[in-house]
């Protein structure tokens, strides 16, 4: 099967960027380097294509209430033109896929949801499947481009280009034109900086990509995205969760708001919480040597406690990271572990400060 | 200038008066990504030809490398402690991984430039 092509496919292979395929798509690798890449959102401001992510279109009286029931933030929290983190559960507990949804202007009006691409076929079928009648899913993601515009400079490169950032806080969204082009913003990321996502037609993606490049904005790839938003501790379905974890135990049971009535796996998730869970999300620290890698096992005293979920080289640490699911007692000592590889075993050690690896610095100016 | 022979483990080598430079390829570099530590032999250590003689960390992944030639280790480059991007930057040249004192004939056997060219275009077309 061939890969899909984003609408900025040209773009990216026009610059030499080094391609790959993820989730079924032709995405850029990266760039130029990692480090540099990383090195921008860190310090300037990076943008990347994430026009794989999918993007549906929920609409028809009784939206609200079929998106309480299937996530397990609560929706009723969101304010006009908000978003929020949140996660789809089976009725046994286990994450389906974790998303961004926002509310319109008004609760009535049409809401979005944008979803992990590897996971937009089964959650369209999953929200379809439980839709009631008069509640519409679409899938809109092959019609618009999205770029992530991110960084400590994203907010001042935008307003430059006349953008009005006025009151548009964090999970704010709202419709805006960019340089006389029509798109959605919203002040959202899977960066841990300060950033932006935006919508735009595809017709109109590379002269905004083009735009914001020309405007100091770092083109970068999956590479840096992940470097990124494992420093900031962000989770990644598929590796650091899946189905047969619960959000308890990788660290995400603030978005599980079982106060707010029954939802979908609101049981389970119930007495998942009341049981306490066998296992826990816990950051281990390598070094430049040591650099923890998805699947290697980890143990300590010679048994196996745990594994690692995602790992990579940190270059604001300038040491090895990974996220790991380790039994819940083995969490709690600071002694170090072992992690699995070079044919041998290599210590590493439990971050003594906690997730995330990574903190930006709060914003200088109150946009 | 002497001429460079090639491994299929994507080393690369060049001799000139029995010392042999040893690095990893432009194609190899590529493949790795940014290269963030790099672990070599010390000096002295005796390397037989084809023994794994160090590793190569980067952000994707870790890979072992392959000694194209057997030898003495003369040296290593120390510059790639504080500077391990120097091989995805200049593999051919600044990002050189070791010297090693070699015999007459050690580099029969590896690839010529163009038997190594075709073998990248093979891999790369995978």
């Amino acid at each position: 099967m061939t890969a899909r092509a984003t609408p900025l496919n040209a773009r990216h292979r026009a610059s030499k960027a080094r391609m790959v395929e993820f989730a079924g798509w032709s995405l850029p690798q990266q760039y130029s380097s990692v480090r540099d890449e990383h090195r921008a959102v860190r310090e300037g401001t990076g943008v990347f294509d994430v026009s794989h992510m999918g993007r549906l279109l929920v609409s028809g009286p009784g939206t609200p209430e079929f998106l309480q029931r299937m996530l397990t933030n609560d929706v009723g929290r969101l304010g006009s033109r908000r978003c929020q983190y949140t996660l789809l559960c089976s009725a046994s507990g286990g994450i389906i896929d974790d998303l961004i949804v926002g509310r319109g202007e008004e609760a009535a009006d049409p809401w979005w949801v944008v979803v992990n691409a590897a996971n937009r076929e089964r959650d369209l079928a999953w929200l379809r499947d439980h839709a009631p009648a008069g509640v519409e899913v679409r899938d809109r993601t092959e019609e618009t481009a999205l770029l992530a515009v991110q960084g400590p400079a994203a907010a001042s490169l935008l307003r430059s280009q006349g953008l009005d950032l006025e009151e548009l806080r964090s999970f704010a969204w709202r419709e805006a034109e960019l340089a006389g082009i029509p798109i959605t913003v919203s002040r959202t990321g899977y960066t841990g900086e300060d950033g932006f996502e935006l919508t735009v037609g595809s017709a109109q993606a590379v002269c905004l990509w083009d735009m914001l490049c020309e405007h100091g904005a770092v083109p970068c790839g999956l590479a840096a995205r992940d470097v990124c938003r494992l420093e900031a501790a962000l989770r990644l379905y598929g590796s650091d969760m899946d189905d047969a974890t619960d959000p308890f135990e990788v660290g995400l049971g603030w978005v599980v708001k079982l106060e707010k009535g029954e939802f979908e796996g609101s049981d389970a998730l119930r007495e998942r919480r009341g049981g306490g869970s066998r296992r826990k999300m816990i950051g281990v620290l390598g070094s430049r040597r040591v650099i923890p890698r998805h699947g290697q096992l980890l143990s300590r005293n010679g048994a196996a406690v745990g594994f690692v979920t995602s790992g990579t080289f940190s270059f604001s640490l300038d040491r090895g990271v990974g996220l790991a699911l380790v039994e819940a007692d083995a969490a709690e000592s600071p002694d170090p572990l072992i992690v699995t590889q070079r044919g041998g075993g290599d210590a590493v050690t439990v971050d003594p400060t906690g997730l995330p690896f990574y903190r930006r610095q709060p914003r200088q100016t109150p946009v | 200038m002497s001429s460079r022979y090639y491994t299929e483990t994507h080393e690369w080598v060049s001799i000139e008066e029995g010392v042999a430079t040893i690095g990893v390829t432009d194609y190899a570099q590529s493949e790795l990504g940014d290269v963030v530590y790099v672990e070599l032999p010390p000096p002295g250590k005796e390397l037989g030809k084809g023994d794994a003689f160090g590793s190569v960390e980067s952000v994707k992944a870790a890979s072992d490398l392959y000694a194209p030639v057997g030898g003495t280790v003369l040296a290593v480059n120390e510059a790639l402690k504080d500077r391990p991007e120097a091989i995805n930057e200049d593999p051919f040249g600044g990002g050189w991984l070791m010297r090693v004192k070699v015999e007459d004939g050690a580099a029969d056997g590896l690839l010529d430039e163009t038997g190594y060219q075709s073998l990248v275009a093979t891999e790369g077309s995978n």
